[in-house]
C-alpha cells in the first residue's frame, strides 16, 4: 500500500467521523461542516480527554452502587430476597449452571472493570503523551468499543423477569436500585469511549519521527 | 504520482492512497491496523433485501409474546414493550427508557434509515435531507442491541426453567432471526457504495 508517513491533520487535510470524507481545511477555521454529509469536521474530537475522564468517573462511581445495590426483589410466601449481581453469579454456579455463571460473571462484572481500567490506562498514556506500544493502544481502544454494550445483559435479563415472574400471591419480582446504577455505568462507559480520538494516540509518535 | 485518491485512516488519521480491492478483499490501515474499508460485491442490493427482511422480523418480534410461564395454574406472557410498560409501573423510568430506547427505538431507527436511503436509490432517486439521514444511521448503530437482548432472553430462560414450565414464544424465534439478518447487515452495507452511488445518481 503506497502511504504517506504523516497524518492527515498535519498535512492539512480533515477527515469526516461520519461519512469519512476528506476535506482540505483552511487554515484558522472553525465551525466547518463536510461538505458530503453536513456534520461538524474537526481535526481530533473537542475536548476528547477531559470528556472521556468526566464520563469515566461517573462510571466508576456508579459501579459502587450496581455491585451493592439489589438488582431485583424476590417476594414468595417465605419472605423476600434480595439479589444482586455477584448472588446472581453464586446462585447459577453453586445450583449446577456453571456455564450461565461464567456468562453473567464475564458480562457483568469482568468487562465493566475490565473496560473502565482499559480505558483509564488509554486516558493516563495518552494525556502524557506516552509513544508507548502505540500498535497494542490502539486494538485496546478498537475492543473496549467492542465488547462495550454487552454488559447490558444483566438490565434485559431484570427486565424479562420483572415481567413475567408476576404470580400474585406465589411470587412476584421485582426490579431493583441496582438495576439504574448498573445501567447507568453501561451508558458511561459507552459515552466515554465514545468521546475519546484514538487518533490522539499516534500524534506524539508522529512528532517524535519528525523531530529525529 | 499516485493517481488513486486520498484517505485518512478514521483510528489514527494515517493520510494514505486508496488501493483497489480484489471481490471480497479488506484494506487495514499500515499503521494502527484498522479496517479502513472491504470491497462488498453488489453491497446495497443485498444489503436492501436484508433490510426489508430484517423489518418485517422486526414488527413479529414486538407484536407477539417473547416468553411465557405455566405455573400452578397461571399461565404469564410477555412481550418486550410489555415488560418496558412494567418497569415504568414499577417506578424505574430510566430502566425502563434504556431498555426501550436499546432494544425498540435504536433498531427501529437503524432499519427505516437504512431503508430510507436505499429505497428511493434503487428506484434511481435521491432522497431528500439524505445527508442528515445517514447521520443519524450513522448515531444510532452503536445502541441498537438485540443481540445482547436476545442473550439476556436466553438466560431468563434457564432461570425461570427451574422455577416453572418455561413457554418459548413466537417472538423468540423473529428475534433470533433478527439478530443474524442485522448481523448479515452490518457486514454487507458499506458507506462508500453508498456515497458512491448517490453521487452518480445525482
Amino acid at each position: 500500500m503506497s502511504q504517506t508517513s504523516a497524518s492527515a491533520a498535519s498535512l492539512g487535510f480533515l477527515s469526516c467521523h461520519s461519512c469519512g470524507l476528506l476535506s482540505q481545511s483552511p487554515p484558522h477555521s472553525h465551525g466547518l461542516r463536510c461538505p458530503r454529509c453536513d456534520a461538524a469536521l474537526h481535526a481530533r474530537k473537542p475536548d476528547s480527554i477531559s470528556r472521556s475522564w468526566a464520563f469515566l468517573i461517573a462510571a466508576m462511581i456508579s459501579y459502587i452502587p450496581a455491585n451493592l445495590l439489589p438488582m431485583m426483589m424476590t417476594s414468595t410466601l417465605f419472605g423476600t430476597e434480595s439479589d444482586t449481581i455477584m448472588s446472581g453469579v453464586v446462585y447459577f454456579w453453586t445450583s449446577g449452571s456453571w456455564y450461565l455463571a461464567l456468562i453473567i460473571f464475564t458480562a457483568s462484572i469482568l468487562v465493566p472493570m475490565l473496560k473502565m481500567i482499559a480505558l483509564m490506562l488509554l486516558l493516563v498514556t495518552t494525556q502524557l503523551r506516552l509513544r508507548w506500544q502505540p500498535g497494542q493502544r490502539a486494538k485496546l481502544y478498537r475492543l473496549v468499543e467492542i465488547v462495550g454494550k454487552w454488559s447490558m445483559l444483566d438490565v434485559y435479563v431484570v427486565a424479562i423477569m420483572v415481567a413475567l415472574v408476576q404470580l400474585k400471591g406465589l411470587a412476584t419480582i421485582l426490579p431493583g436500585p441496582g438495576a439504574i446504577a448498573f445501567g447507568s455505568v453501561v451508558v458511561l462507559t459507552m459515552f466515554s469511549a465514545m468521546a475519546f480520538d484514538p487518533r490522539l494516540i499516534w500524534d506524539p509518535v508522529e512528532e517524535n519521527a519528525k523531530n529525529d | 504520482m499516485n493517481s488513486q485518491p486520498l484517505i485518512a485512516c478514521h483510528e489514527c488519521d494515517l493520510l494514505q492512497h486508496e488501493v483497489a480491492l480484489p471481490e471480497g478483499g479488506v484494506a487495514h490501515c499500515p499503521r494502527c491496523g484498522a479496517e479502513l474499508y472491504r470491497s462488498h460485491p453488489e453491497s446495497l442490493e443485498r444489503t436492501l433485501a436484508l433490510t426489508a427482511g430484517a423489518i418485517i422480523l422486526f414488527v413479529i418480534a414486538n407484536s407477539f409474546p417473547i416468553i411465557g410461564i405455566k405455573l400452578s395454574g397461571h399461565e404469564i406472557q410477555t412481550s418486550l414493550f410489555h415488560s418496558v410498560r412494567l418497569l415504568y409501573d414499577d417506578g424505574m423510568t430510566s430502566v425502563a427508557a434504556l431498555v426501550m430506547v436499546t432494544t425498540i427505538i435504536m433498531p427501529a431507527l437503524q432499519l427505516l434509515t437504512m431503508i430510507y436511503l436505499l429505497l428511493p436509490l434503487r428506484m434511481g432517486q435521491v432522497p431528500p435531507h439524505c445527508a442528515l439521514v445517514f447521520r443519524t444511521l450513522h448515531g444510532v448503530q452503536p445502541w441498537a442491541m438485540v443481540e445482547v437482548l436476545m442473550l439476556g432472553v436466553l438466560v431468563s430462560l434457564v432461570k425461570l426453567a427451574g422455577l416453572a414450565h418455561v413457554v418459548p414464544g413466537i417472538a423468540l424465534w423473529s428475534f433470533g432471526a433478527l439478530m443474524l439478518v442485522m448481523a448479515a447487515i452490518a457486514a454487507t452495507f458499506d458507506p462508500r457504495a453508498l456515497w458512491l452511488k448517490m453521487a452518480a445518481t445525482q
